[in-house]
């Protein structure tokens, strides 16, 4: 493999570990400091105790996801310079808009909320934990704001003489419609990561604790239950809408990868939407056999109407060659954009339908005491995750070869486009790339596995360990006098 | 001031930050072994930067995206020639991160140990790498017409850098001790201050020595005032840890960062990236943004900076308490056993 290839790889590998962890802090976060107001504002300590149980687990996840995000801030400049000169007047600033206002922002206020539970008084420590769930989310929309562009560039022109991209308009670069559409369908996506992961525990705890017979402890699950599902399904729809919206944006904006996420070969009128397709998905579009279908369904999702036409791959990469010069493979990989598309919304939607059922099903009692309930809880956590995935993969590599994807239509524009082979180092020898890519990988390997580990821990011991904490009553008085009693014991130390 | 400029100068701000902040930060990690004797005494320690570290490191990720949005062609060639030093930066940073958070999760000692060791190596390697790249950027690095780095990983390990390499271990090793010596009582705070005391002499002469050799063979006239004041807040660490006044030494050991980063600044410019080869040198002008990009830029730094500074320094205020043993609960982390 060349250090092209190499870096291809090294960049995937790394951001598909970060985004592991990422949604699950973005959707968690807000959830959390749902939970803490819910407490603050009923004083029920049931709240409480989901606040520090939940609490834990997204400090164990949050670390992780730190660490996996530092690579990236100097990935561009490690592994790709070329394209760090060509796109740097306009994707660095998003880059650091997102430092100074999200970045700052979170990793202060966690501080202060994990350390702070007897320091601050009790409004203020709800507030950091609103603040730190901000912050992840306002995060997300900058980083957005640098990918949109290089799906869809706005707001720069081509300066010939330095072969640069130069930002003239700052306010389209943060209201790209890729963007507009992209924010709300990974938040969503993250919230329904989430809720997954509250529902799911919650679910299986409380079957534990009914089986146990535990009322109390099973109450306090129901809680995190019926808080997960309803955030799933919310979530749910709103991943649907965008992502609708994004597919009509997409047909607009890259139609190449709208056929290659059909592996639609020969343009088609009233396209059909593919279920299942067999035989190789080989780049030359032979032996691709199309076995289930939907009528006019996939004309639907790029336009808005059944007998709409949609251009096919080998089209559009004549077309492309007429327009960016011959000699270039302008078509994706099909079998992953064909297959990751497919998955990331059977994967996403059987979340939501699974959040409708349980919220139907938490009415009936003998329900809620089967262990296959609580099985279906564990079986549902990784679904949002692989789905989250797998929709990252298809967006990326659906974009190949290009890094910054050229405009087809007038809301683009001209000039500002970038093929990966060209945005990779040329200083950077293959074994270098190399070196730091197995680096990463098998360090990045050992942490995941600790937490996995260390998350399944904190999730089999449940709310219990809260109980090891000061009780909420002592907590109450000492957060209204934060600076009573000089000398006692932090409420949490590392 | 032109516009390029001024994102210089922000730049230098950002590392100051982040020196400043992180440089006692990998002190106490770097003095985990040495200072803290047990487990409740590295729990004092490491709980004395536990709700700050993670916002003192973002200073580093705000330099980085700062330079890339506003010195594209720095922040390419800059990251991509110092692949390797980076690489091992990266590694380090990373596994200090999961070691503050998880450390305390699983009570076991073995567990708590390693946790220990990734402290350790992930403060020291980037307390002397950093010290390096820096020492690297004050000399001059082989680029080609194109600005690309041209050199190999050795030739960043000059003896002037490597230099520059021990500056920054020693001063952030007395930043550190002075700063535990501020935020702790009893036993660790007499032994910090103790070793503090040691430290400075040794910072006086190796950083003095780098100074006066940057001064003299990279430098500037207008850099011996930044040399001066390094001087005097070396002599003023030398005398204030000894006479046990932590807070001012506290200061000194700051100033003494900030005049570094001066120093080094100050040296480069104009340039951001200065080249042994004459005339591919990358500039604050050829390496810069445009126009348009640093006017944005300059306003989103100029309102939200002064924030950040607001509310990291209210946190400070809220945890400013020293730490004693006595203070440290018992450990609440699980076991592995009962999976």
């Amino acid at each position: 493999m060349d250090a092209l290839d190499l870096a291809r790889w090294q960049f995937g590998i790394t951001t598909v570990y970060h985004f592991i962890f990422v949604p699950l802090t973005i959707g968690l976060a807000p959830l959390v400091a749902i939970m803490q107001t819910a407490w603050h504002r009923t004083g029920d300590e049931r709240w409480l105790r989901l606040t520090k149980f939940f609490g834990k687990l997204l400090l164990i996840n949050f670390a992780i996801g730190v660490a996996t995000g530092i690579v990236q801030e100097f990935q561009f400049g490690m592994n790709w310079s070329e394209y760090s000169r060509f796109v740097g007047d306009v994707f660095g600033a998003p880059l650091a808009m997102e430092a100074l206002a999200a970045f700052f922002v979170e990793s202060t206020f966690l501080g202060l909320w994990i350390f702070g539970w007897d320091k601050l008084p009790q409004r203020v420590h709800l507030a950091t934990i609103w603040a730190v769930a901000i912050a992840t989310n306002l995060s997300a929309f900058f980083i957005l704001a640098a990918n949109s562009w290089m799906q869809h560039p706005v707001g720069a022109v081509l300066n010939e003489e330095t072969g640069r991209a130069e930002m003239v308009d700052i306010g389209a670069v943060l209201t790209n419609p890729t963007l507009l559409a992209a924010f709300p369908h990974t938040i969503t996506a993250a919230f329904l990561t989430a809720g997954t992961f509250v529902a799911g525990i919650g679910a299986w705890w409380m079957v534990r604790s009914v089986r146990r017979g535990d009322e109390a402890t099973a109450r306090v699950y129901r809680s995190a239950v019926v808080l997960g599902t309803v955030t799933m399904l919310a979530a749910g729809v709103g991943v649907a809408a965008s992502g609708d919206w994004q597919a009509k944006l997409m047909f607009d904006q890259q139609p190449m990868k709208m056929a290659s996420a059909e592996a639609l070969c020969e343009g088609e009128t009233g396209a059909a939407f593919s279920l299942l397709t067999i035989g190789d998905l080989s780049n030359d579009c032979e032996g691709v056999r199309h076995v289930l279908t939907v009528p006019g369904l996939t004309s639907y999702l790029a336009s808005g109407t059944f007998d709409s036409y949609l251009p096919g791959v080998e089209e559009l990469q004549e077309r492309s060659e007429v327009l960016y010069g011959e000699g270039v493979d302008y078509r994706p990989n099909l079998a992953v954009t064909y297959w990751s598309f497919r998955l990331m919304i059977g994967l996403g939607l059987g979340s939501a339908a699974l959040a409708a059922a349980v919220l139907l099903l938490l009415r009936r009692r003998a329900v809620v005491g089967t262990r296959w309930f609580g099985t279906l809880g564990l079986a549902a956590l990784p679904t949002p995750f692989l789905a989250s995935s797998f929709g990252w993969v298809f967006t990326e590599m659906g974009r190949q070869p290009w890094v910054v994807a050229p405009n087809p239509n007038p809301s683009g524009v001209d000039g500002v486009w970038m093929l990966t082979a060209t945005g990779v180092s040329t200083s950077v020898p293959a074994g270098m790339v190399l070196t730091s890519m197995i680096g990463f990988t098998l360090l990045y390997a050992v942490l995941a596995v600790l937490w996995f580990r260390l998350m399944v821990r904190y999730a089999v011991e449940g709310v219990a360990a809260t109980e090891t904490d000061p009780s909420p009553e002592a907590q109450r008085l000492a957060a209204q006098n934060p600076d009573d009693g000089a000398d006692k014991p932090l409420s949490f130390a590392y | 001031m032109d516009l390029p400029t001024v994102w210089f100068v922000l730049i230098a701000v950002l590392w100051t930050g982040y020196l400043v902040l992180e440089g006692f930060d990998f002190g106490v990690g770097m003095l985990l072994p040495v200072l803290g004797r047990g487990d409740r005494e590295r729990r004092v320690l490491i709980n004395t930067i536990g709700p700050v570290w993670d916002g003192n490191e973002v200073w580093l990720l705000t330099a980085g995206g700062a330079t890339f949005a506003a010195f594209p062609e720095w922040y390419a060639s800059m990251f991509s020639g110092f692949y390797l030093a980076l690489f091992l930066i990266l590694l380090a940073l990373i596994v200090r991160v999961v070691a503050f958070e998880w450390r305390g999760k699983i009570d076991d000692p073995r567990w708590r140990s390693w946790a220990d060791r990734a402290l350790v190596v992930g403060s020291w390697v980037p307390a002397v790498l950093w010290g390096v790249a820096f020492g690297n950027l004050v000399r001059g690095v082989h680029l080609d017409a194109d600005h690309q780095y041209v050199g190999t990983f050795l030739d960043l390990l000059n003896p002037f850098a490597l230099l520059g390499g021990a500056t920054t271990a020693l001063l952030f090793l007395t930043h550190g001790a002075v700063f535990l010596a501020l935020k702790t009582d009893g036993e660790v705070r007499e032994r910090a201050g103790a070793l503090a005391e040691r430290l400075a002499v040794a910072t006086l002469v190796v950083a003095g020595a780098f100074a006066v050799w940057a001064q003299l063979a990279y430098s500037v006239p207008w850099t011996w005032a930044a040399t001066a004041v390094a001087a005097l807040a070396l002599l003023a660490l030398v005398a204030t840890t000894r006479a046990r006044r932590e807070g001012q030494a506290f200061v000194a050991s700051a100033v003494t960062i900030v005049a570094a980063v001066v120093l080094v600044f100050g040296s480069m410019y104009p340039d951001v990236m200065p080249a042994l080869e004459p005339g591919s040198s990358l500039t604050v002008d050829n390496a810069s943004s445009t126009d348009y990009t640093l006017t944005i830029m300059t306003w989103v730094a100029v309102v939200l900076t002064p924030v950040v500074l607001l509310y990291q320094g209210w946190t400070y205020w809220v945890f400013r308490k020293r730490l004693t043993v006595e203070q440290i609960p018992a450990h609440t982390g699980l076991t592995f056993d009962r999976v």
